[in-house]
């Protein structure tokens, strides 16, 4: 009976994946089709790596989003998590308004979020990068907060606070103290930041304005001449890397897990 | 005490940012939604949505929205279970894998879907090679709700699984040692303590699928026009901010409906946090 049901839900959690990455796997195939059509298999190729690094607006857009996504979420980082901190020592109440507050972006949906942008930068600064990269950090601060609070939340104050009685200055005694405790929280607020402003298209297409396009937004604007099979190349490239990225987290958390419990 | 006060300062830029560009902007679309082009107080942006043509739109963006959630919810629950009771060291990776395919192109994702889908696509060409009756979905709302199920299935997963982790391993031990089987340990146990998270997997799905306008350009093929789609119109073709911000207005209240419907549900104290 226990092994039926092991079987079936190995077998369900494999449906799931399937389901979760099919299009990446056609999108991989795709990248290797020598073809232009999305629809006909015309053999293999590596022309589209290849011609990968001339396509300047393929290039061009990367750029945008890179500079976009890295700025956004280390910025949203620091912002969330010296907020987190702060919301932690507030006085209920006052810590209550700022969760309010910050569950907005995450309560209102992305085309109202990215309008309201809009129409507050058309306002008071123009259009471009600099605009994005706001409302980047605008959707993605919550997520960092949100991840940092429960650190705080789970660790006493004692320690902290005897630091301080033993002669720590507050920054040293945080550094020592609160900072390793916190550590994990920012690093996966950060992950999801960047995660939420490189996968975002509908709040980037209102705040962009004209001759600022991310990967996202040039797809968008570029659908109906049809799609550079580049781009299938650059997708598979990224997810690739984040891959790598994800592995090689996954073995350095493994090491730092068996630290503590040693 | 005297600590609390000390370093609360550091919320500071965070409670000026929140002013904003979170409050403000929100006084903005309202301003736009209840004038009109020449700067007059006027309702007519708000009743726009007594339009048949809105009026439709809108009650396909509930149908497609809620459809989307509840095959979410049941698809999701019995992975984040699964997850939970998995025995392996690793755990966080397979966690992980949930989230990595954000990081190919959401569009690019979305345009994959209609190889998958169309007449002559991949799934077909399985479908008709084991002898099943093909499937003609694709630009129907059925591959809209498909591609929604697809997009948003991580955000019910992910609420729902943390919710499970926090329950401690003692609680089910506990109903089994006092003589529950499994579905009672489960639907008396497990459910309830795992209600948080199924309240936020229910917003975080419900409203991004209430107001997505791209899957539906997408997979809908132009013929399934939602709400999103007509507000997308709105500001971009039809360059009627006023309308559009009317239209936004509306689709902020549905969502603020919803959410309170989903709080008396919830009558849990513990609230204030979506994550």
């Amino acid at each position: 009976m226990t092994r039926l049901k092991k079987c079936t839900s190995r077998l369900y959690l494999g449906f799931i994946f399937l389901f979760l990455y099919a299009p990446i796997l056609v999108l991989i195939v795709l990248s290797f089709n020598n073809s232009m059509s999305r629809t006909v298999w015309g053999g293999f190729t590596l022309q589209w790596y290849a011609n990968l690094p001339t396509n300047d607006t393929i290039m061009t857009a990367l750029g945008t989003t890179l500079r976009i996504t890295l700025s956004s979420s280390i910025l949203a980082t620091i912002l969330g998590t010296s907020a987190a901190i702060g919301i932690h020592r507030m006085k209920k109440r006052h810590a209550a308004i700022m969760l309010g507050a910050t569950n907005i972006p995450l309560l209102n949906a992305d085309i109202v979020t990215g309008i309201s942008l809009m129409l507050l930068f058309t306002r008071f600064t123009s259009l471009g990068e600099f605009s994005v990269i706001l409302a980047h950090i605008a959707f993605s601060v919550p997520y960092v907060i949100f991840n940092v609070l429960p650190r705080l939340q789970s660790m006493s104050d004692v320690c902290y606070e005897a630091a301080l009685d033993l002669g720590a200055t507050p920054v040293y005694a945080f550094y020592k103290v609160i900072w390793p405790e916190i550590v994990p929280g920012v690093l996966s607020g950060f992950l999801m930041a960047l995660t939420m402003s490189l996968d975002d298209f509908t709040i980037t297409y209102f705040t962009k304005g004209a001759g600022v396009n991310t990967l996202s937004t040039m797809l968008y604007t570029e659908l109906r001449k049809g799609i550079q099979p580049e781009l299938y190349a650059l997708s598979t490239l990224l997810f690739l890397v984040a891959f790598a990225m994800l592995f090689i987290i996954n073995y350095k958390g493994n090491d730092s897990k068996k630290e503590v419990t040693n | 005490m005297n600590n609390k006060m000390r370093t609360s300062f550091l919320a500071w830029p965070y409670a000026l940012w929140v002013l904003i560009c979170t409050i403000f902007p929100l006084f903005y679309i309202l301003g736009y939604a209840i004038t009109n082009d020449a700067g007059k107080l006027t309702f007519a942006n708000l009743i726009v949505i007594a339009d048949p043509v809105h009026l439709k739109s809108l009650w396909l963006s509930v149908q497609v929205a809620f459809i989307t959630t509840v095959i979410c919810l049941v698809m999701a629950y019995p992975v984040a279970l699964i997850l939970h009771n998995l025995k392996i060291r690793n755990k966080s990776f397979i966690v992980f894998l949930f989230i990595l395919p954000m990081w190919m192109n959401f569009m690019l994702r979305i345009l994959a879907w209609q190889n998958i889908l169309s007449n002559n696509g991949i799934l077909n060409n399985i479908l008709s090679a084991v002898g099943l009756p093909t499937v003609h979905i694709l630009y129907t709302k059925y591959a809209v709700i498909l591609g929604m199920v697809y997009d948003f299935l991580p955000y019910m997963i992910l609420p729902i699984y943390n919710a499970l982790s926090k329950i401690s391993d003692d609680v089910i031990e506990a109903a089994s040692d006092l003589g529950a089987n499994w579905w009672t340990t489960f639907t008396k146990v497990t459910l309830p303590l795992s209600k948080d998270g199924i309240i936020s997997g229910i917003i975080m799905v419900f409203v991004p699928s209430l107001s997505s306008f791209v899957v539906s350009n997408l997979l809908g093929g132009g013929k399934v026009l939602l709400i999103g789609n007509v507000i997308e119109q709105e500001f971009t073709s039809a360059r009627d901010w006023n309308t559009g911000s009317g239209l936004s207005i509306i689709l902020m209240v549905f969502v603020l409906l919803s959410m309170g419907i989903m709080n008396k549900v919830d009558d849990s104290e513990n609230g204030g946090m979506l994550l």
